[in-house]
């Protein structure tokens, strides 16, 4: 079952390569992985997504934990979350399919975001169901160019409270 | 006043107590060892080899309790000492290991010497460090020795770059140390202790299997407490020998896969599984989905991730391992009563039956070829009296000293187990003698293994550690062979030695001395003479090549199937001519 976990690391050199060394060096799977600095500049908050049934997520949350650059965990499978994901798409568009296009962009809520004579690039964001929606009906133009983000998520404000898993709590 | 980084360096080893520092010297840390050159508080032994220097910072860590540190250089320096750190990643040994940089100008340059040691050394270390800053040296050294001995212990690296070592800077050591990601936890959770103590007490079949964590965190007394209270026998792990003594009559002995037959047996008709400071290692568990079939599982662990990662479990304590058996023990001595031992009659004289069906044996005649397992059954019971520390290679040799010398207490086991490194033994045993001059520090060894960090005899000379290895020499990759003979049909591949060394004119060549024995007869007088030698010795037993170590549990195989002599048509092909058949040597050799 696909996971999203979301990691607060430490914003020092290095530490990217310790968590992918982890999932490659373990065989776990990363489905995309995105990181940026936190309003706290000493911190990076990574996204991961990752699938695998309930013992390998197990070991995957207490893994990141043991990290010692890692200082929290949160598997946001255990609670409500909101997710987005951006995609770039450069699509070919010549005479009639440029109208065409911007339908499509107008029906995703994307935005055209540089245009030239025969392309337009367009940005959308959402779910990955509706990235590949828009990519599904972009293709018959001829796609020139794709680049996703992967997902960043956070967990929604909780109607009840969320599982946070800290290092001080033993997990059963 | 300003210190350069060496002195700095030095500082710091001295306010972590640290007496001995194990190395080899290259380009880029020659200011560090120029400055440990000029003083007296820490001494410096020079290995051959940085494996070496890695190997003894292990069996230091693993005689003492505390960290032991290596030096090694730039490059090369560090690609050799990674097999010990990965030695002691596998077995939790607080290591801090020092690696020479080229200049921080240089990094990445493709300097002369020059290795990604950060990135070499990431998979093998609980953490590692680059030094870039003089001004961050002392408090750097001050987490690695934190990290390394605290939690779940382990190697740390700290890659020291040659401009760091020569800057200066004012030296403060900082007392204490707080890293917001890494907080060992100590304290079991109540509830799930008293859970615990409420199973052990219910428990008609309970089994302690038990590990190196109980002597990492000196649980000793605390087992022994908790055993002979609550009257349940204990199965020790590889790793875990010696923390319960083994001639006690609820010690069971070692399980897994060279395990005795009622260690095993135990483990599988066992209705509550207590393990502690142990990990459920496939060499224990044999087939997971077969693994104990019958019982709960109670799992004390300070490291969360060893809980449910091999094995299901059905009462986790993250904790340290001394702390929860304390508090098991104070929650039992309330309740236990005699109905207990009556309770588990049943249970006990099952395991008896057991132990007394099929003890560990085999069979030495008066003038045959000498059984592996005389040589360490005599070794043991003539140097029991000094408390020896014991340190084993990989293979055979390694199963027999662990079935046949019973170690009475913890810190005595010198030993590569999740690794399984070959030329562990030697060096290791080494280290555990730079800490302690005065004690009997022996080493098991096979003619295969021991060739491994062979080279280290010259340190052990020149540095008087007055090690005595018994060399075990049945010409062969023991182990490689015995599995060749039972799953490959008897096909020698690679697996015989064919011109060993002549050990005795080895160990005379490096200054130090040689010693065969002949004859059974002799095994007794040779190795008295060896004890009474005060410099470092080579015994070499010549033993009979054939055989083969039981009981075991082939690999995949359950706990209760073990194999407990060779088939009949093995039996059939050892004759008892002691010496490897000309056929033998021809498909070896023609092969």
């Amino acid at each position: 079952m696909e996971h999203i976990i979301s990691v607060t690391v430490e914003n020092k050199f290095g530490v990217l390569s310790r968590v992918a060394g982890l999932f490659s060096g373990r065989g776990f799977n990363i489905e995309s992985l995105s990181v940026a600095p936190t309003l706290d500049p000493s911190m990076s908050q990574m996204t991961i997504v990752t699938s695998g049934d309930e013992r390998i997520i197990e070991q995957i949350v207490k893994q990141l934990n043991k990290l010692i650059d890692v200082i929290k965990v949160v598997d946001l499978n255990e609670t409500e979350f909101v997710s987005r994901e951006t995609a770039i798409i450069k699509v070919h568009t010549k005479d009639a399919d440029r109208a065409e296009a911007l339908r499509i962009v107008d029906i995703f809520r994307a935005n055209v975001i540089d245009s030239t004579p025969s392309t337009y690039t367009i940005e959308v964001s959402g779910d990955p169901k509706k990235i590949e929606a828009i990519i599904n009906l972009l293709q018959p133009l001829g796609i020139k160019d794709l680049v996703r983000t992967g997902r960043v998520a956070v967990a929604r404000e909780p109607v009840r409270p969320v599982a946070v898993q800290t290092k001080k709590v033993a997990r059963d | 006043m300003k210190l350069t980084g060496a002195e700095i360096f030095i500082e710091c080893l001295k306010r972590e107590g640290v007496k001995t520092v194990f190395a080899l010297p290259g380009g880029v840390v020659l200011k560090i060892f120029d400055t440990l050159h000029q003083q007296k508080d820490v001494e410096v032994i020079l290995t051959r080899h940085e494996q070496g220097a890695g190997h003894m910072a292990e069996g230091y860590a693993k005689a003492t309790g505390k960290a032991g540190v290596c030096l090694v250089t730039s490059g090369p320096g560090m690609t050799n000492v990674i097999t010990a750190l990965a030695d002691a990643y596998m077995d939790s040994v607080p290591v801090v290991c020092f690696s020479g940089q080229v200049p921080t100008s240089l990094i990445g340059n493709d300097a002369f010497q020059e290795a990604d040691n950060i990135g070499l050394s990431r998979p093998c270390t609980k953490y590692n460090f680059l030094v870039k800053d003089v001004n961050d040296l002392a408090a750097t050294i001050k987490e690695a020795f934190y990290i390394a001995t605290t939690g779940r212990p382990g190697p740390v690296l700290v890659d020291i770059p040659k401009d760091v070592s020569m800057a200066k800077a004012e030296f403060t050591y900082p007392n204490s140390v707080s890293i917001r990601g890494y907080n060992p936890t100590y304290e079991g959770n109540k509830w799930q202790i008293k859970q615990a103590a409420e199973a052990i007490m219910k428990a008609k079949k309970p089994i302690l299997y038990v590990g190196g964590g109980v002597i990492f965190s000196s649980a000793s007394q605390e087992l022994l407490e908790l055993a002979e209270m609550t009257q349940i026998p204990v199965d020790m792990t590889l790793m875990g020998l010696g923390a319960f003594p083994g001639e006690h009559p609820l010690s069971l002995g070692m399980l897994g896969m060279h395990g005795t037959y009622q260690a095993n047996m135990a483990m599988h008709y066992s209705d509550l599984v207590i393990a502690i400071g142990a990990r459920f290692d496939d060499r224990v568990t044999g087939k997971v989905s077969e693994f104990c079939p019958y019982a709960k599982v109670i799992h004390v662990d300070i490291d969360p991730t060893s809980i449910r990662k091999n094995i299901n479990v059905d009462i986790p304590i993250v904790g340290d391992c001394k702390t929860v058996l304390r508090e098991f023990n104070q929650i039992l001595r309330a309740t236990v009563n005699g109905e207990q031992k009556e309770l588990r009659k049943p249970w006990w004289d099952q395991i008896q039956e057991w132990q007394q069906a099929h003890p560990l044996t085999y069979h030495q005649e008066k003038d045959g070829p000498i059984k592996p397992q005389q040589v360490v059954k005599r070794l043991y019971e003539l140097t029991r009296d000094r408390d020896p520390i014991v340190s084993t290679d990989v293979g055979q040799h390694q199963m027999w000293a662990a079935q046949y010398f019973k170690l009475a207490k913890p810190n005595r086991w010198l030993t590569s187990g999740g690794l399984g490194t070959m030329g562990f033994g030697f060096p290791a045993a080494m280290g555990a003698q730079a800490a302690f001059r005065d004690r009997l520090v022996l080493c098991i060894a096979g003619d295969g293994s021991i060739q491994m960090n062979m080279q280290e005899m010259a340190t052990a000379v020149v540095s008087k550690l007055p090690v005595k290895i018994i060399i075990l020499n049945n010409g062969f990759h023991g182990m490689v062979r015995q599995w060749q003979d039972l799953f490959y049909e008897g096909r020698y591949a690679s697996s015989y030695l064919d011109t060993t060394p002549d050990f005795v004119k080895l160990a005379d060549a490096y200054g130090a001395v040689g010693l065969r024995v002949n004859k059974v007869g002799d095994l007794d007088a040779v190795l008295k003479e060896a004890m009474a030698t005060d410099k470092p010795v080579i015994v070499d037993v010549p033993t009979y090549p054939y055989e083969n170590c039981y009981p075991m549990i082939p690999a995949g195989g359950c706990n209760h199937e073990m194999l407990l002599e060779d088939p009949p048509e093995l039996k059939k092909k050892q004759t008892g001519a002691g010496k490897v058949t000309p056929e033998d040597k021809d498909t070896v050799l023609t092969a």
